[in-house]
């Protein structure tokens, strides 16, 4: 259950049975709360465990990746096909992205909107010119021949990075709504428990993504 | 240039009438049922205006109990379609001997026991035990309800879409003729190009997500929401044993949605994962399936194990022997069960040193299972046991299930393996434990729980007509194919040479029949209990002489479950307030926070299940619209904020006083 985000209602306080009696009173007793029992909210807890079941799924895909990632069927390989530099680029906006989500939560903790949604806009874009660059790259290696079908390797390769970017489309999407969501309603519980979810989510998708950048592309080079 | 562009084919994609199979009679009959049953229902459900408390009540509800009852009842449902193919495999293997081709072509056998196996695990078992887990975890560990209560009726809807789904290939196009594992190339687009592989997987991505989600939810449940003074140590056996089964569903489903995805992706897109040709290792999908399926086999049966406890302490009136050590062996079969996977395969060639680790850590497993079964003698003896139909289908697991854990263990030895992998000797032990634990803890859970979901208790006498039929008819059915398993034959055969092997196939489908009996005799049960419940009422709430929490409120509990959240001294919280004197509070109620219904998960399910068909048929348009649909939608339910109310004291305090009148009228 949700922390309450409304005040109880007057009438609803209201107790109509007469006087407490000694004996037949849950105050009377250690067995019972008199109040009514608010259980610490879950929230964080469970998006925390659905971050762990995600990063099982990037688990299955880097174990195949490893599996697979040599095996080119006579195509190009990773020394072939990556544009380091480019990558580069693309790690450094992801990586200035976090940066920035951070500053967004720092603003939301002094309670300052404007400035949020500043830094939250600037995460979004640096986010969305990270999808570009991955795009781009994608579509040059399909004019190039090198799709997702051409070998295992590609396969692996196209999904694993695509899976991420699909994370961070996903993630844009989410912060576009709860940017308007935050425009419209503010600095409540709500909102701001659903910031700190996609400031997990956002770093979460970092730090896959610095294993990437290692796995996939650095190592990917090397003959 | 435009007029390339088929608008049948963007529409409908590759469905066409010709997909629907109205020739084959099996078909027709099972269609005419089905649509005369719907009909009923539809009839009934418009004469007596049920429709809108179906959808108030219901559909829409977030109530942990009727979500769990909700469960219960699809579970239930999709056992008939599931045993129904159980009953056709039977037949067929006893009749097709020879020059008797007996009445199942191939093609139509090999749909039947891939849909079989899967609605039995994702289907039946599966919805069983999370509705259980569902109904009472909140109850023990004395709860308002789970800690997400609208994504608890998302999960539902979405395994029920999911189911619907599988249901759905019946009719319209046909299922998958893989085998429930769907393991490629056989599974790929080049072996099997139509929609039944598209089906399966569809199906169960859909069902996925509820699963996972639930699993999620109902961890967090136990750890932030259970009542002051429970300390894990004082949690409730069955509670352990749900926590348990949760973790394992949250780091074991992931890989199941990772797995078909790619396998989706070979035959959407022609990527290389599984195909035998551009380097793609079908090996690699074998190995993680079974990284998921190994411990959903624990998921399935751990709760179980937490369900046979509750009622073997209940029915022996003891504290349960051993506490700590069934909450060490639960947690301990949680972390092998993570270490076994490759035993499915022996056969595939891993090595000796790799099958031998794998056979040891199988073995291992036994171990805690065996300290299990200790406990639960250990508690019967010198208790004072009630043989009420609970403990009956209890003692009937702890023979069965020592005979399927004997056998597993038999087939633990990789050198053993080698002859009995992929025999009807493997059938046999794995319907020994899932009927023998699975199945059974689930009746004797539905039996045990059912007074405290419906305030009255299941009539006895069929209760023991479905335990004995089970109970036999299990023997009747299996045995045999342990003996036929020993000789060599090999699974999913739809007919045979050999007529000395007919009879064996003949008392297993006299096996089969029993079972057919005692299936019957439940839900004769539950017609028989509801005719007679003023007879069979219970007004105590505590109908068993139970030890947990959930005893200690009314029959059904009210929606808030507890008017005062109780605090906890003791393991068997409710039988230390009985111990020391308790006397129920009458007064000085507060208003109580709830969640509010709505009818979000229930269309975001449907939408769901609407992509998942157009994506079978290549439908695209329609996936295309449902995919968006489905995002705005779960979008727009982002913006209610409103979705918690308080139930007023006033209200309480009639519940509450209403509870009295009737305690008072039992004396």
């Amino acid at each position: 259950m949700n922390a309450p985000t409304m005040e109880i209602p007057a009438a609803a306080m209201a107790i109509s049975a007469g006087e407490p009696k000694a004996a037949d009173t849950a105050a009377a007793s250690n067995r019972f709360l008199v109040l009514e029992h608010h259980p610490e909210n879950g929230t964080l807890l469970g998006f925390w465990l659905y971050l762990m079941s995600d990063c099982l799924i990037f688990a299955c895909l880097f174990a195949c990746y490893a599996v697979l990632g040599r095996s080119y069927a006579a195509g190009p390989s990773g020394a072939d096909l990556f544009d380091l530099p480019v990558v580069a680029i693309n790690t450094s906006l992801l990586l200035l992205s976090s940066i920035t989500y951070g500053f967004a939560m720092l603003a939301m903790q002094r309670k300052r909107m404007q400035s949020t949604l500043v830094w939250l806009a600037i995460t979004g874009l640096f986010g969305a010119g990270f999808l570009y660059l991955e795009l781009s790259e994608f579509t040059h290696l399909i004019q190039e021949g090198a799709g997702p079908g051409r070998s295992a390797f590609l396969s692996a390769f196209f999904t694993l990075v695509g899976t991420h970017g699909l994370h961070v489309t996903f993630g844009l999407i989410w912060l576009v709504t709860l940017m308007v969501q935050l425009g419209q309603t503010g600095f409540t519980p709500a909102n701001r428990r659903r910031l700190q979810c996609l400031s997990l989510f956002w770093h979460f998708l970092d730090v896959v993504w610095i294993g990437v950048f290692t796995f996939v592309y650095l190592m990917g080079v090397l003959p | 240039m435009f007029d390339h562009v088929d608008l049948t084919k963007l529409i409908f994609g590759r469905l066409t009438l010709e997909a629907i199979p109205y020739q084959e009679p099996i078909l027709q009959i099972t269609f005419a049922m089905v649509a005369l049953g719907g009909l009923t229902v539809f009839a009934l459900m418009t004469w007596f205006r049920a429709w809108g408390p179906f959808w108030r009540d219901w559909v829409t509800s977030i109530d942990h109990k009727k979500i769990g009852i909700m469960y219960i009842v699809l579970a239930l449902v999709m056992l008939l379609r599931g045993f129904a193919d159980a009953l056709m495999m039977r037949a067929q293997q006893a009749m097709s001997f020879g020059d008797q081709a007996g009445f199942l072509p191939p093609h139509h056998y090999d749909q039947i026991f891939t849909a079989h196996g899967v609605i039995m695990i994702f289907f039946v078992a599966m919805p069983l035990v999370t509705g259980l887990m569902n109904f009472v975890v909140p109850l023990q560990i004395g709860a308002r309800d789970v800690a997400f209560p609208f994504l608890n009726n998302f999960s539902f809807w979405m395994t029920t879409c999911g189911a619907m789904l599988t249901m759905a290939s019946l009719f319209v196009g046909e299922f998958a003729r893989t085998g429930w594992l769907a393991y490629p190339p056989l599974s790929g687009i080049a072996a099997s190009p139509d929609v039944g592989v598209d089906y399966y997987i569809w199906s169960l991505q859909i069902a996925g997500v509820g699963t996972l989600l639930s699993g999620i939810n109902l961890i967090a449940t136990i750890v932030k929401m259970r009542a002051p003074g429970m300390t894990m140590m004082r949690m409730p056996v069955f509670t352990w044993t749900a926590l348990c089964t949760n973790v394992l569903i949250v780091a074991a489903f992931p890989v199941l949605t990772a797995v078909l995805g790619l396998l989706s992706l070979d035959r959407y897109f022609g990527t290389a994962f599984f195909s035998n040709d551009l380097g793609g290792n079908a090996m690699m999908y074998v190995n993680l399936i079974w990284i998921w399926g190994h411990p959903e086999v624990y998921i399935l049966v751990l709760p179980v194990f937490g369900i046979f406890s509750e009622i073997v302490s209940t029915f022996s009136s003891k504290r349960l022997f051993g506490y700590s050590s069934m909450v060490y062996a639960t947690v301990v079969i949680t972390l092998l069960s993570y270490l076994v996977w490759l035993h499915h395969f022996f056969t595939m060639g891993s090595g000796a040193s790799v099958n031998s680790f794998f056979g040891i850590t199988t073995m291992i497993i036994s171990i805690p299972t065996g300290a299990k079964i200790f406990n639960w003698l250990f508690t019967m003896y010198r208790g004072r046991i009630r043989f009420e139909v609970p403990m009956l289908w209890t003692i009937g697991f702890m023979i069965t299930f020592v005979i399927g854990g004997m056998t597993g263990v038999l087939l633990a030895v990789p050198s053993a393996d080698f002859v009995l992998h992929n025999s009807l000797f493997l059938i046999a032990h794995f319907h020994n434990v899932i009927i023998g634990g699975v199945v059974f803890g689930c009746f004797a859970g539905i039996t045990y729980w059912f007074p405290k979901a419906f305030g009255y208790k299941l009539d006895a006498f069929w209760g023991k007509c479905a335990f004995w039929f089970w109970f036999i008819g299990f023997y009747f059915a299996f045995m045999p194919l342990y003996v036929l398993g020993l000789m060599g034959v090999t699974r999913r055969l739809s007919h045979f040479e050999d007529p000395t092997l007919q009879i064996w196939f003949v008392i297993a489908a006299i096996g089969a029949g029993l079972i057919a009996l005692g299936i019957g005799s439940f839900l004769i049960g539950m017609v028989v209990s509801y005719r007679n419940r003023e007879a069979l009422r219970d007004l105590t709430g505590d109908p068993w002489g139970g030890r947990t929490l959930e005893w200690s409120t009314s029959s059904p509990p009210p929606a808030y479950n507890f008017a005062f959240t109780p605090r906890v001294h003791d393991t068997d919280a409710w039988a230390d307030m009985k111990a020391a004197g308790y006397v129920r509070p009458l007064t000085g109620f507060v208003p109580i926070h709830m969640p509010k219904n709505t009818a979000a998960g229930f269309l975001i399910s449907v939408l769901s299940a609407v992509f998942g068909f157009a994506a079978i048929w290549h439908m695209w348009l329609i996936a295309g619209l449902s995919f968006v649909t489905l995002l705005a939608a779960a979008i727009i339910h982002t913006f209610n904020y409103a979705r918690d109310y308080y139930i007023p004291a006033d209200e309480v305090v009639s519940t509450e006083n209403e509870r009295t009148r009737l305690l008072g009228t039992q004396g």
